[in-house]
């Protein structure tokens, strides 16, 4: 093998410039094939998500902005360290349940897929695992119906799109109908409570001063960050979305693959619909109502490409408690809902906008002071 | 064409059955200096990819730009063409200091670019591809007929009137879809036509057919750029060449007939390289069969192929493009599903489908390395072990440090550039991309290689790395199959060579029995369209 470096001497003869041009300088040549070393510099900020962290430095941005909003419209509030701490586990517990099903849906879309269904689903699990039949095995028995309810509606739609080649669009679509159907009949259009109290502790209690709310979603958020960083499934997860016919091409198997992973969106709503259920102590056809907009939303807006094969579990969480915030900061001011789904929809809208805008003049910024410092 | 209507001379030389392919501007004075480029420089994040680029092009010629991979030429040619803007330098048009903001306005001015990746609109019909951005129009809607006539009137100048301008862009082979771009860059009026590689996806005879057309268009007082990694062609038609080197002019205007080829490659590369094949084992080390493939067929892309490959050597396929070679590869790694015959991997026939492949110990470089192999926003050490990291993982778990070094390993011997592998892929050269798309196989583990079009684009040097890393491979007992369509290739690297055509094997024999001239002779009867799926 020979040496990867190109020699300055590489030029044996003055080379034959156009008169007006200044002849080559040795030395100079040296800098400009420096170029392995000069990405050295480079790659600190970037970890195993490539680009996404730089990314969600501007989301954390976002939300402390907000923050100050919030310090400045209620400085009286923001005055009190231990309103403040309350406030921010309200935030997250409000982000709890909407943050695991973002998880399930990232996973969805980075796999170049979309669920539409989430919401349907978590209604539908609530629903069967409170069931009178159900109570009667008590909080396991319940807890597992959730999980089996979800991954197996997840299952049907992941066949339906993987074997059956329909549109995920389509196919969730039609499951968002069906499920909510399902779940109508199963309560025959009831509130069905929740006599466990077990379930109903969940949400009710805290260890060491933190709602188990928040624990859930954070071991959820753990385990997708493990699971999309980590593992072969996660690799998988990013070819298949990213390049479907060159993942299938080295041996991946699609079609299987993008089962699991709206199955696995169906186990996120399981997940869902057990602390749902926990939290209003009961459960009916109508419930987790329009989640599919808001995970959708927290996971665009954490970064995620519509059209698969990039976004990180840690951005799709940031999106979901921007949006926590926002909901927080409207009712301590005591607004109305209608002006928050306003001011929401300009939210997501502005936030693809800044993120197109930022990415790119961050890596022309980048370009520049790399310029400078290198010469 | 998107003539001017204030242009008599042009609007009645349409009319004309045999008027030029491309109608040169007016006040073209041949000889005169259409563009000068003096200390270029374009910087991308951790990489100067231009740093200080002169160049000269005059009217009428056919100006050549040389260099590695990654030297810069891409990057030139999109800073001509309005993809990228200089970050400092001058860029002087026709005389007169020039910025393009952006690629209408390069076109505007006559600047007619084919771009080194394709970047046609798949779902898009032929003729609306070559007209994307200037369709004819009246009143708002677009002339469908005419744009249609004058498509096929640009093909068949091109010697492709079998084209159908209706037919979607998606169904055509990469060939076709090199011949549209051409028809795009021909369909504006031009002073200066860029060509980025454009010989790379072309079989010998379609690249003659290329080489009219420039000679027409420079006859005419066109200038065109040309870039291609092939000396002989930059021989044959080329009149200047100028040699970039990590983004810097390292020679200019030097003559394109009579500068030797050792002077060429040490301005290139820095070093003197002996472009020759690995020599062949002396005794016959291949062992049991490891491939053997019997009456293999597809309707309309190849029929009843039989073929073997033993463990230890390395088997070429020589056949136009659209001779049925690619598909054939990609049914015996299990892509596409055979209607009649048989794969058989060490004695056993295989499942439908490339996990079985895989398994078996398949592994198969595809021919279009956008789409059918790369994770483009996706490091390329992923990149590199998309078909391996399961191997390294543990309980699921990947093993990114074990991936990292496999991948620098690869990055090393084949000179990828730069040698970063936490780099994404998108920002490499096109051939450096094609290093990381081989390199994915070369990993290890892998008992048969299906190769197509492994050195597509990729520079002298690192060509001859990469026959020596196959070679290393073949000696270690993995069993490759090559399909090229370069004939030297397959000559000089395969042990055995079928020649293919028209879907069907029509001559086997070991390399040493054929030469060139018996293999084009052979192969030619072959035309573009007829292996294209319908
Ligand atoms: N968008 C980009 N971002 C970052 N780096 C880039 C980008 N585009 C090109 N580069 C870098 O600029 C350098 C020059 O690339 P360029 O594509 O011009 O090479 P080339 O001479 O055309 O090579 P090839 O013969 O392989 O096509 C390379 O080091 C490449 O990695
Ligand atoms: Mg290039």
């Amino acid at each position: 093998m020979s040496d990867a470096t190109p020699t300055p001497t590489a030029t044996p003869e003055r080379p034959q410039l156009p008169a007006q041009s200044p002849p080559v300088d040795p030395a100079e040549t040296a800098v400009a094939s420096g170029k392995a070393g000069s990405t050295g510099r480079l790659s600190w900020w970037r970890g195993d998500g490539g680009d996404g962290a730089k990314r969600n430095l501007g989301l954390i941005g976002v939300l402390a902005a907000l923050i100050v909003v919030g310090a400045v419209t209620k400085p009286e509030l923001y005055g009190d360290p231990n309103w403040v701490w309350n406030n921010v586990l309200a935030i997250l517990q409000l982000a709890s349940v909407v943050g695991v099903v973002t998880v399930g849906m990232t996973f969805v879309i980075i796999g170049g897929g979309i669920d539409l269904s989430v919401g349907a689903i978590v209604a539908l699990a609530g629903v069967w695992c409170t069931t009178v039949a159900t109570q009667e095995f008590g909080a396991g028995g319940m807890i597992f119906t959730a999980l089996v309810v979800g991954i197996c509606v997840g299952l049907v739609n992941g066949v339906l799109i993987s074997y059956g080649k329909l549109v995920p669009f389509i196919a969730t679509l039609a499951m968002l109908v069906a499920a909510r159907g399902l779940a109508a009949s199963i309560s025959n259009k009831q509130t069905q409570v929740s006599s466990s109290t077990f379930i109903n502790d969940i949400a009710a209690r805290k260890v060491l001063g933190i709602p188990i709310l928040v624990y859930i979603l954070g071991a959820v958020v753990v385990a997708g960050w493990i699971l999309l960083n980590r593992t072969t499934f996660g690799r998988r997860t990013i070819a298949v979305g990213g390049n479907p016919e060159a993942a299938r091409l080295a041996g991946i198997n699609v079609r299987r693959h993008t089962m699991f992973l709206y199955a696995l969106s169906g186990l996120c709503c399981g997940i869902a619909a057990i602390m749902l259920t926990s939290q209003a102590t009961s459960a009916q056809a109508a419930m987790a109502n329009l989640y599919e907009l808001d995970a959708i939303a927290a996971a665009i807006i954490g970064g995620t490409l519509l059209s698969g094969g990039r976004g990180t579990i840690v951005g799709s969480l940031l999106g979901v408690i921007i949006f926590a915030t926002i909901t927080n900061l409207f009712a301590i001011n005591g607004l109305s809902i209608e002006a928050q789904n306003m001011v929401k929809g300009g939210i997501i809208v502005a936030a693809v906008l800044v993120q197109q805008f930022q990415y790119k003049s961050f890596t022309r910024l980048l370009a520049r002071n790399r310029v400078t410092t290198a010469t | 064409m998107a003539l001017p209507e204030d242009d008599p001379a042009t609007a009645s030389a349409e009319a004309v059955a045999e008027a030029p392919l491309v109608e040169a501007p007016a006040d073209t004075v041949a000889g005169e200096v259409v563009l000068r480029l003096t200390d270029v420089v374009k910087t991308f994040p951790g990489v100067r990819a231009l740093d200080g680029v002169q160049l000269e092009v005059r009217a009428g010629e056919v100006h050549c730009l040389l260099g590695q991979n990654g030297a810069g030429k891409s990057t030139l040619i999109k800073v001509l063409s309005g993809v990228h803007q200089p970050d400092s330098g001058q860029v002087e048009w026709r005389g007169e200091p020039a910025t393009f903001t952006n690629p209408q306005a390069a076109m505007k001015a006559g600047i007619a670019t084919i771009y080194q990746e394709l970047d046609l609109v798949e779902d898009l019909s032929v003729a609306e591809n070559a007209f994307l951005g200037h369709e004819h129009r009246s009143f708002g809607f677009v002339r469908r007929g005419t744009m249609a006539r004058h498509t096929r009137q640009i093909l068949s100048r091109l010697g492709h009137g079998e084209i159908p301008p209706g037919r979607m862009v998606r169904s055509l082979p990469a060939a076709g879809k090199q011949i549209v771009s051409m028809a795009r860059a021909l369909s504006h009026e031009a002073r200066l036509i860029i060509m980025d590689e454009p010989s790379a996806v072309l079989a010998h005879d379609e690249v003659g057919n290329l080489f009219r057309i420039i000679r027409e268009l420079t006859a005419q007082g066109i200038a065109v750029i040309y870039i291609s990694h092939r000396l002989e062609e930059i021989r044959e038609i080329g009149d200047r060449v100028t040699v970039l080197k990590d983004g810097r002019t390292t020679a200019a205007n030097l003559p394109a007939r009579d500068t030797p080829t050792r002077d060429l490659v040490s301005r290139m590369t820095g070093r003197t390289i002996e472009y020759v094949f690995p020599d062949r084992p002396a005794d016959d080390p291949a062992g049991a069969d490891l491939l053997q493939v019997e009456g293999l067929t597809r309707a309309g892309e190849f029929a009843d192929v039989s073929l073997s490959v033993r463990a230890g050597e390395i088997v070429g396929i020589a056949g136009l493009v659209g001779s049925g070679r690619s598909e054939l590869l990609e049914t015996i790694y299990g892509a596409r599903l055979a209607e009649a015959g048989s794969v058989r991997m060490d004695g056993r026939v295989l499942r439908p489908g490339v996990g079985a492949a895989v398994r078996a110990g398949m592994g198969m470089a595809p021919e279009e390395r956008k789409s059918q192999a790369l994770l483009l926003g996706e490091p390329i050490y992923r990149n590199v072990t998309l078909a391996t990291f399961g191997r390294y993982a543990r309980l699921g778990f990947t093993d990114a440090a074990k991936e990292r070094a496999e991948a620098d390993r690869i990055a090393e011997s084949l000179e990828l550039r730069p040698r970063d592998v936490d780099r994404p892929v998108r920002t490499l050269s096109g051939g450096n991309q094609q290093k990381v798309v081989v390199g994915r196989w070369l990993l290890g583990g892998t008992k048969l290689l299906l190769l197509d079009e492994p050195t597509r684009g990729v520079d002298v040097g690192a060509r001859a790395e990469l026959y020596q890393v196959i070679r290393a491979l073949a000696a270690q007992g993995v069993g490759v199959l090559l399909v090229s369509s370069e004939v030297p290739e397959v000559l000089g690297l395969a042990d055995r060579v079928l020649v293919m055509r028209e879907g069907r094997v029509v001559r086997e024999a070991a390399a040493g029995e054929l030469d060139e001239n018996t293999v084009l002779d052979l192969v030619m009867a072959g035309s573009l369209m007829e292996g294209a799926p319908a």
